[in-house]
């Protein structure tokens, strides 16, 4: 059964819509990428999916694990297993890292965690993404350098263990290393859950590592072209010269 | 999709419960000359001290109301019961305290641990200490920690308490001054004695818990010259529906290079008046340390004062308040810098939900002499919804140019992407909100001792979400 279905999902912002009747299928196990130029609505879906506020569906719908949670907010998604990896993470004054994180992980699962055993396997996480521990203790995302804070998305992403990830961007304005590292903290993720990846990229270097099965080409809010792993190597090759303005 | 932008109103059964008070116990209404005389008489106050009583209610009689804040027409005078009998005298065993009263602090979640873990505790239950107990290593080190009551009647302590009391606020300062002079009751008295070190923090913990009953404690701390002291000063009281006054008076004494760091958490309940006055002297390279988290009560009128008179003192002034649905709070914090080459630094946060308004006064005064001095003054806000009110008056008043001066303030609101960002990884909305304005009061929180920062981010968030834990 298909983990998330994405169904003739048309969404938008109070002034124009901006995803136009999207169908999109991930099943458990798969990693889906998702390319397409700027602007085209790759963040906007994502937002969707995870259920931002800010974006309203306007038809069609999202099903996850068979249930429609089109109307559902945020935590609720992110308590069936959802996770969205920011493009932008949002600085959070006042609260650790580590705090944070123990409160997010305690919410979903529902039970509360030995302080140690959290710390233990905080720690693990951090040195998969050759983090300095001193960051659990910093206020979350605040003064963290871009590819800090997208390492922090990753430490999330290891510790909640969701079914679906989502990584929107999560390589962009990352050095050659640090996405060698990030590539290393997804491995992880494969390697300790049986989850889907969908990840929305414009480099290839962060797939290298990873079987993809599947590519999504969006263009101006609509799904102009689908296929296989052949699919980025096109478009690295050509650009979106083919499927833009179609 | 709709987002909520109103958080359910507050849940205070945790702070907001009271045991009916015993009608006999109470006096009655009204402050004439004859009550002073009853209250100054059942306290065998000594004679200086009935003297200053009446004198203060003479001020009090002819002093105008404070027009120029939030209004206070809702508290009748006539109306408010000064003096409370306390069903017991001084404990000095926790396991001789009444068991109503005993409830009452456990309900409120204060005693063992603390008992253990602090140096002394002394807490006041309606007028008068009913807990008292400092740990004998506190007392072996020559700090005096008791009841200002007491304190006065010992001859080791009378003179200095007569020296010092309401010398830095004198009965003259405002009305509520001048009240507080002629009906104080109840309070500590601290006296730490030259170099002294005292490692592990005092403190006291005040409650009402009588219909219409004003509560007038009086805290006097003198830290003699490179003493150091950390003092916390914890208020809560129940819901009652007459209004309730409290009028306490806080005076610091700060010698030379000396420290003292004097933490509060107020939570009073809403129908309260909380008209307090706080202040603090510091002599030459002393500081004195202010933190201070104010919660509940009707309307607050709550300014600390700092007069920096030796050269080279500072004043420290870490602040919040959070005004919900009813309440306006009227903060701030004063530093006078009377010498040269003094330093002051304040940073506030002030939130306000629910159409609550919360006014932050800060007043910097530097004097002609003062020349080298800096101060920095950084306030922050944070409405949680279109309806609440926050404003920040600043005051400034640069006698010289040789001076330092930076202020600093910023209005803003909880961001729907921060919100958004908190719910992706499963905190529901209301959790979301709570995690972020306990995150914008750290400045508070981690100045504060664990337990009661933990202490504070329940307060935030039963204030949040209506519920606690
Ligand atoms: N809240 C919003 N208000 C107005 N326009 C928006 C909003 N969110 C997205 N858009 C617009 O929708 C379009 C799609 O934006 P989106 O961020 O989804 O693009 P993207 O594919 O992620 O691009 P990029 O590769 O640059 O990250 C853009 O034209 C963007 O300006
Ligand atoms: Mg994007």
């Amino acid at each position: 059964m298909a983990l998330l279905k994405i169904d003739n999902l048309s969404a938008g912002i109070e002034e124009k819509e901006l995803l136009h009747g999207v169908t999109l299928t991930v099943s458990t196990g798969e990693t889906h990428v998702l390319m397409g130029p700027n602007g085209a609505g790759k963040s906007t879906l994502g937002y969707t999916i995870m259920g931002s506020p800010e974006y309203t569906v306007t038809g069609g719908k999202i099903l996850f694990d068979g249930e429609d949670i089109t109307e559902e907010s945020a935590d609720q998604r992110a308590k069936r297993g959802i996770f969205l990896s920011f493009q932008n993470p949002i600085e959070i004054p006042g609260i650790s890292l580590s705090d944070f994180l123990r409160n997010a992980l305690e919410e979903q699962t529902g039970t509360r965690m030995k302080l140690w055993d959290y710390k233990k396997q905080l720690k693990a996480a951090m040195e998969v993404l050759q983090m300095d521990s001193a960051y659990a203790d910093r206020d979350l995302n605040v003064g963290f350098s871009g590819g800090e804070k997208k390492k922090a998305e990753i430490l999330q992403l290891l510790m909640l263990k969701p079914k679906l990830a989502i990584l929107d961007e999560t390589d962009s304005g990352l050095d050659v290393d640090a996405v060698k590292t990030v590539s290393a903290g997804i491995a992880e993720y494969r390697k300790n859950c049986d989850g889907a990846l969908l990840i929305i990229t414009h480099n290839t270097k962060i797939l290298e590592s990873l079987h993809v099965d599947h590519t999504h080409v969006i263009a101006d809010g609509k799904i102009v072209a689908e296929g296989g792993a052949e699919l980025v190597d096109a478009i690295n090759e050509n650009g979106y010269e083919n499927y833009v303005g179609k | 999709m709709k987002q909520k932008t109103q958080v359910d109103d507050i849940d205070r059964e945790r702070y907001d419960f009271r045991f009916d008070e015993d009608p006999e116990a109470m006096l009655a209404s009204g402050i004439t000359p004859e009550i002073i005389e009853e209250i100054s008489e059942e306290k065998g106050d000594p004679e200086w001290m009935r003297k200053f009583r009446l004198h203060a209610l003479e001020i009090f009689a002819r002093t105008e109301m404070p027009n120029w804040g939030p209004s206070i027409a809702g508290l009748d005078m006539s109306n408010i019961v000064t003096y409370i009998r306390p069903k017991s005298r001084m404990n000095t065993d926790w396991n001789d305290v009444p068991t109503e009263i005993k409830e009452t602090f456990e309900r409120l979640g204060i005693p063992q641990a603390e008992r253990e873990s602090l140096a002394g505790v002394g807490a006041q239950y309606d007028s008068e200490l009913v807990y008292h107990n400092v740990r004998r290593e506190v007392a072996e080190s020559g700090v005096v920690y008791t009841d200002l009551e007491s304190a006065m009647h010992d001859p080791r302590y009378a003179e200095m308490i007569r020296t010092h009391f309401m010398k830095i606020v004198p009965p003259t300062d405002h009305k509520f001054a001048a009240l507080h002079g002629a009906v104080w009751s109840g309070g500590s008295f601290v006296y730490v004695p030259a170099g002294v070190h005292l490692e592990i923090p005092l403190q006291s913990y005040f409650r009402l818990n009588a219909k219409g009953a004003g509560q007038f404690e009086h805290t006097l701390i003198i830290v003699e010259d490179d003493a150091y002291l950390h003092f916390i000063e914890g208020c809560s009281a129940p819901k009652y529906y007459e209004a309730g006054l409290h009028a306490g008076c806080v005076e610091l004494y700060v010698g030379k290079r000396a420290t003292l760091r004097y933490s509060t958490i107020e939570n009073w309940s809403k129908n309260m008046y909380n008209l307090n006055t706080k202040r603090a002297i510091v002599e030459e390279g002393g500081r004195i340390e202010w933190v201070s988290g104010s919660f509940g009560s009707h309307v607050s009128y709550l300014y600390p004062m700092s007069i920096l008179s030796g050269k080279g003192a500072h004043a420290e002034f870490t602040g919040i308040t959070f005004a919900g649905a009813g309440q306006n709070l009227d903060t701030g914090a004063k530093i006078v810098h009377a010498a040269p080459e003094t330093t002051s630094h304040m940073d506030t946060k002030s939130i306000s939900k629910s159409g609550g308004i919360s006014t932050f006064r800060s007043a910097v005064t530097v004097q002609e002499n003062a020349i080298n001095s800096k101060s920095s003054v950084s306030c922050e806000s944070l409405m949680l919804d279109g309806l609440s009110r926050s404003d920040t008056i600043p005051v400034m008043d640069i006698r010289t140019d040789q001076a330092d001066i930076g202020h600093e303030a910023k209005i803003g609101r909880i961001s729907d992407d921060a919100v958004f960002y908190l719910m992706s990884r499963g905190l529901d909305e209301q959790r979301a909100r709570a995690m972020i304005v306990s995150g914008f009061a750290d400045n508070v929180s981690k100045e504060l001792p664990l337990e009661y920062a933990m202490e504070m981010n329940n307060l935030i968030r039963l204030e949040m979400t209506g519920t606690i834990g």
